[in-house]
């Protein structure tokens, strides 16, 4: 009971502000939406009074705890995010790396750094999920593994095999290259751990990390989920598309989308054999796929020089970018987009409602982009082409504070090794994977099972005689080929067909019916009882 | 031009020495854990499979006795004894650390009813069927206790010091063995065989059931007051732990009377259609008390307001012999005939938990301790045996990051309780053999009934049949 008083008294205090700590509420509200997670329970329609006593207590809470967490973000983060500011005529487009190492500490300024490999082909780069550790795959079967924090190189190995993609797992400790003719795993000091026979040539590889599945896309179109815990494949779905290398992972929900070379982008999960979504997106071949980091919006780039980004939640398009065709796409923590073509990058921003040209990089002019990455939790956008790999400084592209339980760039030995236990404690099974991930938890209406309306079963059975009457009989020779026995067969395959049909409507609507057996509908339910059954 | 970058210095976000902690910091961006919902389910799963992993509720058994136990009394002083009395007359007083009797207080001819001990923990009041009222002064604990060794003999001299202070009477004390034997302070006879004893929370007063119900007065040997209701005897007696003056009786005739022993007769009266074994007030919310009844279930009731009751507990097959509260006020303890021991919560219609043993039979009184960490449940089968009010709580001095992870679990368990995969895995308990078949067929015969009522109130004019609740179902009326 004095919990409640001293709650009352805490909200009688709230109501008396002065005018400008009222601007700091609004804030304040603004940020608490967004740990609110959504709206409350509506609890006007329960009857049961306990549980709503018991409902009201906890929503109650979770408005205590989204006020906290807001509080806390305002006043509480270590860091803050970076910027680019211009003033007067100066458009921020117009910056360059040079002057913005100029203006920037020297911690920052070695982030900036171009490495150039000219005989291992163009490269392709991945970043762990705490942007500490990054490995690099140069097309000639190059394999780097950098500790970035500290520019050390941590293991180099040369492969002697083309390299299509490279990809970390879990943590840096592992990590799998897509090569000739099958992918590896490799450790961390270079020891192939595992060949991954099955999947063929690889195009494209990536990791699902709250499933622990190692998704990847061969030359054959085939998309394959293997599990790498205990290595089950846990599917290998024929697209039925054709060839593509355009594969992204939504890191929102965990669908594979696929860009395909009429246009098409498909999203696919592990459990159907068919896709869940399919969006023409393009007149012409799709070229990259890319995700925001909230799961709603997708951008795709088509050969057609246009860069499209879409709405997830209504599949519409929202905005269209003419001009440039970008091989390659990446988005940030914030929202900032990279599209890389030829030797020239774009970054692209939404800080004005659409995205508009924010800043761009264009590189010397034999450089071929081949891969633009963002790394994580830090202003640097990885860009790897076919001289070897730069690196450059983008202000406000990444997260400035990290989570230790999510991604620590600063881990210790410990530490990692703790949170792989735990990782593979919360591995989610390959059935979570649904376009809205906020449906685990919540109550389907409870349905007693469905029978298959009546119109449904006809449909079938039509179908199913259609396919009865397409059958072609065998031509038989030496006198057996009568028309008279040939007509009689194929009756008898129709007639097989449609017996199993009305086997299954006896059986769901009960034994035959008498006269006055019309009659008993009419009558009312209490007397239903009464009326004439066989 | 202004220009940021985000830079992290080494020095602001690792330890300073090695003794230092590592530094953590928080963000709680909904937008840094994708799939949160997911891996909150996956957590709750696995954290509801543990709890089963590690449910060992039963803890030991204490066996000496040598006849069926009819009842137990805490010391509301002294965490770790329990006195339990059997039908034989025995009674001891245990150690529940060690599960050993520390002192015996033999005496009694006949099976002893009732068991009591005063506030301050000095005295034990015991009644039985041989008409008297005995008066023990109860051992002191001294700091070596567990030390069951001839340090005993110095405890006697404090003892009999600290006794000869409070009573006239000179106690002796014989060392056998490892434990006490002692003599009561006081025998007081009655005419009639005695049922139940309880004892006031404040103050030295303690009632009788039998008969009739009589007040006595530690010092007198005729009771100090009388109350009789009719023809039939009271059953069970409990005084109120909030008003000191105030207790319930429960007769042979089905009645729940509510005295003020202020006034002459009954304050309260509720008739029910069986007759209640047990009653038990509630610590924490004292004006509410729960009845033990013969018919299988337990019934709370609001002391004030007695129509209904306010909730109605169903889950035992057979009659409920004992009840008792924990001092949380949140869950209570019933032992029954069937056999189980059911722990329920204050407010809810079905058990929490149910324990059983093959070994096990009718249970005939329950207490919870007063730590609220264990169930003791008196059973036919002269053992006492001890279990975990929580079968998967670890035991023991727990560190706050494992307490915190317990918390967690906990709380995400509850938040996806509803969920069918996680809802079969926490309500999964095995029952024995007799109370599974016994349950399933009063389902049967409940969802009969209930049918042919639904369809009698179809059949008649709308209004004339009424549904009666089951809160007032068991209730015939309420006198006074």
């Amino acid at each position: 009971m004095t919990m409640e008083v001293a709650l009352e008294d805490n909200n009688l205090m709230e109501k008396v502000l002065p005018p400008d700590e009222q601007e700091i509420d609004v804030e304040l509200e603004a940020k608490e939406k967004k740990y609110l997670r959504g709206e409350g329970a509506n609890l006007e329609t329960l009857k049961d009074k306990k549980l709503k006593t018991q409902l009201a207590s906890r929503e109650k809470l979770y408005g205590k705890s989204a006020k906290a967490a807001a509080k806390i973000e305002k006043w509480l983060l270590p860091a803050s995010a970076g910027y680019l500011e211009t003033d007067g005529l100066e458009k921020t487009w117009r910056v360059k790396q040079t002057d913005i190492a100029k203006e920037v500490d020297i911690l920052s300024s070695r982030n900036q750094y171009d490495i150039v490999l000219p005989d291992f082909g163009p490269y392709k780069l991945d970043f762990t999920a705490s942007g500490r550790h990054m490995l690099a795959g140069g097309r000639k079967g190059h394999l780097a593994l950098v500790d970035m924090m500290s520019m050390n190189l941590i293991k180099e190995i040369q492969v002697r095999e083309t390299v299509r993609d490279v990809a970390f797992l879990h943590n840096d400790q592992f990590f799998a290259a897509a090569q000739k003719k099958y992918s590896y795993i490799y450790a961390r000091d270079g020891t192939e751990l595992h060949c991954l026979k099955e999947r063929g040539p690889v195009a494209r590889l990536r990791f699902l990390k709250n499933h622990f599945l190692l998704a990847s896309v061969n030359k054959i179109g085939q998309l394959h989920y293997q599990d790498v815990t205990y290595g089950d494949m846990v599917a290998s779905i024929r697209t039925g598309k054709g060839r593509t290398d355009v594969m992204e992972v939504n890191p929102y929900n965990g669908v594979v989308a696929l860009g395909h070379s009429g246009g098409t982008v498909t999203m696919w999960k592990p459990t159907s054999q068919a896709p869940l979504v399919q969006m023409q997106c393009h007149p012409g071949p799709v070229s990259s796929v890319a995700f925001h980091p909230n799961g709603h919006l997708m951008a795709t780039s088509g050969k057609e020089r246009k860069l499209k980004i879409w709405d997830l939640r209504k599949f519409e398009e929202v905005q269209t970018i003419h001009g440039f065709h970008a091989k390659t796409l990446s988005f940030s923590q914030k929202g900032l987009l990279a599209a890389g073509t030829g030797s020239f990058v774009q970054v692209l921003g939404d800080s004005s409602g659409d995205y508009s040209r924010y800043m761009s990089h264009s590189m010397v002019k034999g450089y071929q982009i081949e891969k633009v990455m963002f790394r994580p939790y830090e202003d640097v956008l990885g860009i790897g082409h076919s001289m070897g790999w730069s690196s450059v400084l983008i202000p406000g592209s990444g997260e400035p504070n990290f989570d230790s339980w999510v991604a620590n760039p600063f881990e210790t030995t410990k530490q990692r090794r703790e949170k792989e236990v735990h990782l593979l404690l919360d591995k989610l099974p390959p059935e979570t994977i649904m376009l809205d991930p906020s449906k685990i938890g919540a109550m389907r209406p409870s349905r007693r099972k469905e029978r298959p309306t009546r119109g449904e079963i006809e449909a079938e059975k039509e179908v199913a005689v259609e396919a009865a009457k397409g059958v072609e009989l065998k031509k038989k020779t030496k006198g057996r080929n009568k028309p008279s026995k040939r007509t009689k067969k194929k009756k008898e395959l129709v007639e097989n067909v449609k017996k199993t049909f009305p086997e299954q409507e006896q059986g769901a609507a009960g034994k035959k019916r008498r006269i006055g057996e019309d009659a008993a509908a009419d009558l009312p339910s209490s007397l239903k009882r009464f009326a004439r059954k066989n | 031009m202004r220009i940021k970058t985000i830079s992290r210095s080494v020095d602001e976000f690792t330890r300073e020495r090695s003794q230092d902690l590592q530094r953590v910091f928080h963000n709680f961006d909904p937008s840094l854990r994708p799939m949160e919902k997911a891996v909150e389910y996956q957590r709750a799963l696995t954290a509801a499979k543990l709890e089963k992993i590690f449910a060992r509720p039963f803890v030991g058994a204490m066996d000496g006795h040598r006849d069926g136990i009819s009842c137990m009394a805490k010391n509301p002083n002294y965490l770790k004894g329990i006195f339990s009395a059997s039908m034989d007359g025995d009674i001891r007083l245990w150690d529940i650390a060690t599960r050993r009797t520390v002192c015996q207080f033999p005496g009694h001819q006949g099976a002893v009813r009732g068991l009591t001990v005063s506030t301050d923990g000095n005295v034990l009041v015991s009644c039985g069927t041989d008409c008297n009222v005995r008066l023990w002064s109860v051992p002191r604990p001294s700091l070596e206790d567990s030390d069951l060794s001839s340090e005993k003999s110095t405890e006697v001299v404090h003892c009999l010091f600290f006794l000869i202070t409070l009573y006239s009477l000179v106690l002796l004390f014989i060392l056998i063995t490892s434990f006490f034997l002692s003599q009561p302070s006081a025998v007081y006879t009655c005419k009639n065989a005695l049922l139940a004893v309880d004892h006031q929370f404040e103050g030295d007063l303690f009632a009788t059931a039998g008969a009739q119900l009589d007040i006595w007065n530690h010092n007198r040997s005729q009771p100090v007051q009388s109350f009789t209701s009719g023809s039939h005897s009271v059953i069970s007696v409990r005084f109120n732990p909030g008003e000191p003056d105030i207790l319930a009786t429960s007769s042979g005739d089905n009645h729940i009377s509510i005295y003020d022993i202020r006034m002459s007769s009954a304050a309260r009266k509720i008739l029910m259609r069986t007759k209640t074994n047990s009653i038990a007030w509630n610590p924490m919310e004292p004006m509410n008390f729960t009845a033990a009844n013969e018919d299988g279930n337990c019934y709370s009731f609001d002391g004030r307001k007695n129509e209904e009751a306010k909730c109605v507990h169903k889950d035992h097959v057979s009659a409920v012999m004992d009840i008792d509260f924990s001092p949380t006020g949140r869950e209570f303890v019933t032992g029954s005939y069937d056999r189980s021991v059911r722990i329920f919560p204050y407010n809810g219609g079905h058990s929490r938990e149910i324990y059983h043993t093959k070994r096990m039979q009718r249970v005939f009184c329950v207490k919870y301790s007063s730590d609220a960490t264990y169930v003791i449940s008196g059973s036919d089968d002269t053992n006492l045996r001890l279990w975990k009010a929580k079968a998967s709580e670890q035991l023991g001095v727990i560190l706050p990051r494992e307490q915190k992870k317990h918390e967690y679990n906990e709380a995400v368990k509850n938040r996806y309780k509803h969920l069918p995969e996680i809802k079969r895995i926490v309500r999964h308990r095995h029952l024995p053999k007799p109370i599974y078949k016994a349950k399933a067929e009063s389902r049967a015969m409940n969802d009969a009934k209930r049918r042919k009522d639904e369809r009698r109130k179809a059949h008649s004019a709308p209004g004339t049949v009424v549904t009666e609740s089951h809160r007032t179902r068991r209730i015939i009326k309420e006198v006074e």
